[in-house]
Parts: structure tokens; sequence; C-alpha cells
């Protein structure tokens, strides 16, 4: 077992422990910092698989912007507490039935594909993730949905102060 | 490593994201447990696009197979991103007329 090896698992342990504790955690403030957990774990698979770039954006697009926002959120509403009574315990239990069956359906339905028997992910060479090549990519074949997406983003902001406005 | 283990870890982080969406109750946690799948989506994106980029350098040495994948993965975060602002704003009205994240409260449409 070699050093790679060795941080996939690590990765992946630390990304699925991380992802139950988002569910079980009672506290919003605790399941935030939980899910930066995740996307600090998810950028380290990137940066297995040689996503440079990927990696970086992940970073800080989802830990540094998206999560922020979440916390300010949660602490503008005051909701740092525990809150939700829960009554129904039949509820969760359906719902972690059904979420395990559909797992347990496309595992099965995995190891049976024969296309996917002794294919690799090519680990830690290969440049197609640094960002020489994806920037070139994005600016020459890719330029129309890069544009479309800035205008994405003005309806985005626009739409969340219209919505957010006090009327 | 075989593609087999990332297709399963992205599985694993999926569904436990649909169990954040079926089980909890509480509007942000559900909204976070969506952005927990789109990782499981990015991260299985990925690990695609190198599989191709391998099956593709073994045939010839240059190339940029598979950069299409990575595209793909950042334009997935940048539609997430626009996706949080507008969700979160949503949220915060609901919490303005209702005094509460509860999704359950939001039964209007049923009486």
């Amino acid at each position: 077992m070699n050093a790679i090896q060795i941080l996939f698992w690590f990765l992946s342990a630390l990304a699925l422990v991380s992802a139950l504790m988002v569910l079980l955690s009672k506290n919003p403030v605790h399941s935030v910092l939980w899910l930066v957990g995740v996307f600090f774990a998810i950028s380290g698979h990137y940066i297995l698989l040689n996503a440079q770039f990927i990696a970086i954006v992940n970073l800080i697009v989802y830990a540094g912007a998206i999560m922020v926002l979440f916390l300010f959120v949660i602490m503008l509403m005051n909701l740092n507490k525990d809150t939700e009574p829960q009554k129904n315990i039949w509820m969760k239990l359906a719902g972690a039935i059904s979420a395990g069956c559909f797992l347990m359906i496309l595992v099965s339905l995995i190891r049976q594909a024969p296309e996917l028997q002794a294919k690799t992910a090519m680990m830690k060479e290969g440049s197609i993730g640094l960002i020489s090549n994806l920037g070139k990519a994005l600016f020459s074949t890719y330029v129309v949905p890069f544009e479309i997406s800035s205008i994405l983003f003005l309806s985005a902001m626009v739409g969340a102060v219209v919505i957010g406005k006090k009327d | 490593m075989p593609i087999q283990y990332y297709i399963f870890l992205s599985l694993a982080l999926f569904c436990i994201g649909i169990a954040g969406v079926l089980t909890r109750r509480n509007a942000i946690i559900i909204f976070m447990s969506i952005e927990l799948m789109l990782n499981a989506v990015n991260l299985l994106l990925v690990a695609f696009s190198k599989m191709h980029h391998a099956v593709a350098t073994a045939v010839e040495k240059v190339n940029n197979a598979g950069t299409d994948g990575q595209i793909f993965v950042f334009f997935v975060m940048v539609v997430a991103a626009a996706e949080v602002s507008v969700g979160l704003a949503i949220i915060v009205m609901m919490y303005r007329n209702a005094h509460s994240v509860d999704v359950n409260f939001l039964n209007r449409l049923k009486n």
C-alpha cells in the first residue's frame, strides 16, 4: 500500500464521516463546519487526481464563499441553537431506509457493469487539470457558455436583491 | 486507483445527501445536503475525466482528452454559486414571513 492509496482511503473516510456528521449534528453551525470538512476532503481528492485548478476553485468558491454565506444567514436568523423538535421518528427511518436502498441498488449495479471493470483513474499525472490547458479550453471552445454564465450571475444578483428587499 | 472506488465514494456521498433531504426539516440543512450531492457529482466527473484521459493517453502520447469533464465541473460550480445566492435569499424571506425555517410550515398549498 503506497502513499497514494493511504491518502485516498484517509480522504474518503474523512469525507464520509464529515458528511454523516452534517446530518447528525443538531446545531446548524456545526453542520456548516462539518460540510467545510467535506469540501476540504473533496479538494484533497482533486489534488490526488492532479486536477489542481478544480481543487483551488472548489476551496475558494465552496469553502470560502458559499459556506461563509450559509454561516452568515444562520447567524443573521439566530438559529445557532438546538431547535428542530423531532416528533416523527418514522419519517426519519423511512428516509434513511429509502436512501440506503437506493445506495444498495446502485452499488450492486456498478459492481456488475462490465464496462467499468479494470478501468483506472490516472493519479498524480496527466496535465489536463492544469490551469494552462483549462484556460485555453475555457476561452476558446467554451467562451460562449463562459459569457452566458456572467449573465447568469448578474440575473442571480438582481434576483437575490429583489427577493430579499423589504417591501 | 480503480474507477469503481471513486464511483462508490460518490454514491455514498450522494445517498447521504438524499437521506439529509428526506429526514431533516431545517431548510438550511436541506440546502446543504443539496450542495453535498452536487459535490459528489463533481468528484465523479473529475474521476471519469481522468479515466478517459488515461485511456486516450495509451493510444497517443500528447492529447487533452478529458478536458471537457473538468470544464463541466467548473460550470457546475458557477451554477451552484448562483443557486445558493438566490436560495438563501428565499430562505431569509421565508424566515421573515413565518419566523421559522421548518419546511413543515410550508403547507399552505395543502388546504
